[in-house]
């Protein structure tokens, strides 16, 4: 375990006291251990993204380089940091106010109770601060043995490739991109039903043989092809059939695990954020707070929950959320009665006296992420109340405009955006594409477009990766094509897009 | 700290990219209009690490607030001051990036390998500056540093003995203080002066007044981390020529005809008044489309320069900027007479494009 400075006396009872608080609401915490850091230390952490040590890469530098000149200028200063670890770290900025502190460290057990507790997180490593400084290690010494350049560029090269990750696939065992067993021989046979031979052509119609065999031989080609079925986990695929060298397969390896562990993150940014708010609010406001901090936390916690035109602010959304499920399951505001019910005054003073919201909560944090809460607890009423809109550009006045105040689109538009937490859908189609050994992606269309200046850039990474051409497929204004890198140059060319099976 | 590793990898990298991209830069009025005092917004495309993403389409999405369908949503583009990095979160915005005028100069001498100027030996002046580094027994007691004569008087405490760790009372004596004192360094300082003239006749348009800019801009960043103190002024002439301030310099627009030896003459009665050649190292740049009213007043600019100008500056550059008036002849009467001067700096700037070039010309002579 680290070794960490202990906290002065002051902040140490602090977090002792917002602790029992935590405890007594029912959430369930791994150990905390915070540490109070000045500013540079904490934009140096903030920009490993909440670590204390990162192997050595410069968009570090470059992360650090902006979130200090945004501090510079007063723009955004970083106000609570903790990492999904057993025990958990968290960071308290040096020179904040008492009453700050307070909030920090309620909010700060909000999120480990959320790590702790959230299924989507169960599969992440709890001591992922450990292997962080494992994988600094091994890339240090990939680093002395083959120079900075090499490392640094293969790392880039595994970098733009580290969102085709399967974001479902730690939970999930999914089949093998390759069949153990193709299939048997040629042979095809089909079972047929018993009968007499005067009946058969009518118990096994020669037809329906005939389709199931066909069915079966199609299957035993399928069988064959590789991967078996497409595979989300390009990453993955790479790592297990690309032709790299040990250091190069480490390095993909390390930057896949490091994604994978940050992906559940990014699938409840809502969620997890609304709840440390959430939890801060009741915490300091039914508990810890001392009268004369009252305008202080006032003052920042309305900072949290700024709302802006153009950027749904996810602490103020999903606090929004919890306390909307909260209040609608003590009073029993669901189910057929509540839906049928149209008089807006019964509605208000509706109440089945049911009292489940701590319990229901209790229960989403558990089992939800961003996509399902937003689909099942999105209601009218909340988008009403709550002011929500689209919004386009539009393109005649040259300006942002409010596009639709439907519930339906706001829904939809919010769960578009959310959807492989804003990812294109890229699945390895094909490992032997042509049957040349080239590499074929598909991209999932769902109504947006790739950026093509991006994915001709990613198609040299993949090309660096797989060392064969690289092809990926795609919806491209309206009609199917097909972009691929075969090392020295760019093509694409009108392709026929074949469902994925 | 251990960022400070990747800080400074981030930083070649950058370097390494304004380096590559640095003739487009020097083509781009646009980061002048930025510049503040020490630094400059470089805008940089994609120094992020690809991915597969969506098309980068002004797309929307949802957000909170007042308002109708149609009613405009938040701050516009357009409309500046916006709050926070909004601008990066939406529209995909490039990257800027700050880099210090002495970085940037930096950047510019290795790759367009400038020489080092070597500022004229006689015209070393000194300056003598004060620097608060040691300490000394007596002094003044706003200068008295209290941490130092604690130490020492600590130290001669327990040394006698008369310490006690349970009545940590510590007394200073007389001999004990310390105070900050001073040494007093003595600097060579260069001093450099350039002498911008511009034609401002009606033959210059805009676009060739943007090439003067920006080439000033080049030249000022770089004699600026050649000589401490740099002092700029600017002449515009027609048939007449008059000193002008900076802005005014830019902006201007005559018409009417061109006498180049108006400003030559202005040019010498500068240097005349304040800046005696053995103080300061100077710099005369002309721009012109090469233009002028008369072969005769071209005569007289010859005399000008090679009697009462070149014998006293490190360097004499002339830019001719390209216009569609110009009959350019200026330049080639320069070429005639001066050939053989190696204060003489001659560039043509057909476009911008040209700027990077046209810069190397004039600075690289190391003079």
């Amino acid at each position: 375990m680290r070794h960490v400075k202990p906290l002065p006396p002051h902040l140490a009872e602090l977090v002792d006291e917002t602790r029992a608080v935590a405890t007594g609401f029912g959430l369930e915490l791994f150990e905390t251990i915070f540490e109070v850091v000045d500013y540079q230390r904490i934009n140096e952490i903030a920009a490993f993204g909440g670590f204390p040590t990162r192997y050595p890469h410069w968009r570090f530098g470059m992360e650090y380089e902006q979130l200090s000149r945004s501090a510079e200028y007063g723009l955004s200063r970083i106000y609570e940091m903790v990492i999904n670890n057993d025990p958990a770290y968290a960071y308290l900025l040096e020179g904040n106010s008492l009453v700050e502190q307070r909030t920090v460290v309620a909010h700060v057990f909000g999120h480990v109770d959320f790590f702790r507790n959230n299924y989507f997180f169960s599969h992440t490593d709890r001591k992922m601060v450990d292997r962080m400084a494992n994988h600094a290690t091994r890339v240090r010494r990939h680093i002395d043995r083959l120079g900075i350049e090499r490392v640094e560029a293969f790392l880039d090269t595994c970098l733009s490739l580290d969102n085709l990750i399967d974001i479902n696939a730690p939970g999930l065992r999914r089949p093998e991109a390759r069949a153990r067993d193709t299939s048997d021989g040629e042979r095809v046979s089909v079972q047929k039903l018993p009968a007499r031979d005067y009946m058969d052509r009518y118990i096994n119609p020669p037809e329906y043989i005939a389709e199931l065999e066909a069915q079966q031989r199609r299957e035993a080609e399928r069988r064959r092809a590789f991967p078996v079925h497409p595979q989300a986990d390009v990453l993955g695929f790479l790592l297990e059939f690309a032709p790299l060298d040990a250091w190069e397969r480490d390095l993909l390896g390390i930057v896949r695990d490091e994604a994978t562990y940050f992906a559940p993150q990014a699938m409840t940014k809502i969620m997890n954020e609304g709840w440390a708010t959430y939890w801060h609010a009741r915490i300091l406001t039914e508990k810890t707070l001392r009268g004369d901090e009252i305008i202080d936390f006032a003052d920042a916690h309305s900072r949290v929950v700024a709302t802006s035109p153009r950027k749904l602010n996810p602490y103020k959304l999903g606090l929004e959320l919890w306390r909307d499920i909260q209040e609608r399951w003590d009073r029993g505001m669901f189910g057929p009665e509540w839906d049928a019910c149209d008089s807006l005054a019964e509605r208000e003073t509706w109440d089945r006296q049911l009292g489940e919201g701590m319990h229901k909560l209790f229960q989403v944090r558990r089992l939800y992420n961003d996509i399902t809460f937003i689909d099942e607890f999105l209601t009218p009423d909340f988008v009403e109340r709550q002011r929500l809109y689209t919004f386009g550009y539009d393109h005649r006045s040259r300006s942002w405009k409010i596009s639709s105040r439907e519930f339906d689109d706001i829904k939809r538009s919010l769960l578009d955006s959310l959807t492989n937490f804003g990812q294109p859908w890229i699945v390895v189609r094909d490992g032997n594409f042509r049957n040349r050994g080239e590499l074929l992606l598909s991209h999932r269309f769902d109504g947006q477009p790739l950026d093509l200046n991006h994915a001709r850039d990613v198609l040299q990474s993949l090309h660096r990766v797989w060392r064969r051409p690289v092809s990926l497929e795609s919806l491209w204004q309206g009609k199917g094509r097909l972009f691929s890198f075969d090392g020295t140059q760019h093509a694409d060319q009108a392709w026929d897009l074949a469902p994925l099976t | 700290m251990k960022i400070e590793q990747d800080h400074a990898r981030f930083r070649e990298i950058v370097r390494g990219r304004i380096r590559r991209d640095l003739r487009k830069h020097m083509a781009n009025g646009e980061l002048l209009g930025k510049q503040g005092d020490q630094v400059v917004r470089i805008p940089l495309p994609r120094i992020d690490i690809p991915r597969l993403r969506h098309g980068s389409e002004q797309q929307g999405g949802v957000g909170q607030g007042d308002g109708d369908p149609g009613d405009p949503a938040g701050a516009q583009p357009g409309d500046g001051n916006q709050p926070g990095k909004a601008g990066q979160a939406e529209g995909g915005k490039e990257l800027e990036l700050e880099v210090s005028i002495d970085e940037l100069a930096e950047i510019m001498a290795q790759e367009l390998e400038l020489p080092r100027i070597e500022p004229r030996g006689s015209k070393q002046i000194k300056t003598v500056t004060t620097r608060y580094t040691g300490l000394r027994q007596t002094g003044p007691e706003s200068l008295r540093n209290f941490k130092r004569t604690y130490k020492t008087a600590l130290r001669r405490m327990i040394g006698s003995g008369e310490y006690n760790p349970h009545d940590p009372i510590v007394i200073p004596r007389r001999e004990d203080r310390r105070y900050r004192s001073y040494r007093t360094d003595e600097q060579p300082v260069a001093n450099a002066v350039i002498i911008y003239m511009m034609d401002v006749s009606g033959s210059m348009g805009d676009e060739q007044k943007e090439i003067v800019r920006i080439e000033s801009f080049w030249i000022d960043t770089w004699l600026r981390t050649q000589y401490k103190g740099l002092e700029s002024r600017y002449i515009i002439h027609d048939a007449t020529a008059r000193e002008v301030d900076r802005d005014t310099f830019f902006h201007t627009r005559e018409s009417g005809g061109t006498m180049i030896s108006s400003a030559y003459r202005r040019c010498v009665e500068i240097i005349d008044a304040d800046y005696p050649d053995s103080e300061w190292n100077i710099y005369p740049f002309h721009f012109s489309d090469g233009d002028n009213w008369s072969v005769d007043d071209t005569v007289q600019c010859m005399h000008l320069l090679r009697d009462r100008i070149l014998p006293r500056v490190n360097l004499f550059g002339y830019g001719q900027v390209e216009s569609p008036y110009g009959s350019g002849q200026f330049i080639k009467d320069l070429q005639h007479h001066f050939a053989t001067s190696d204060r003489v700096v001659l560039s043509e700037i057909a476009s911008r494009e040209r700027i990077y070039d046209s810069i190397r010309d004039f600075l690289g002579k190391g003079l």
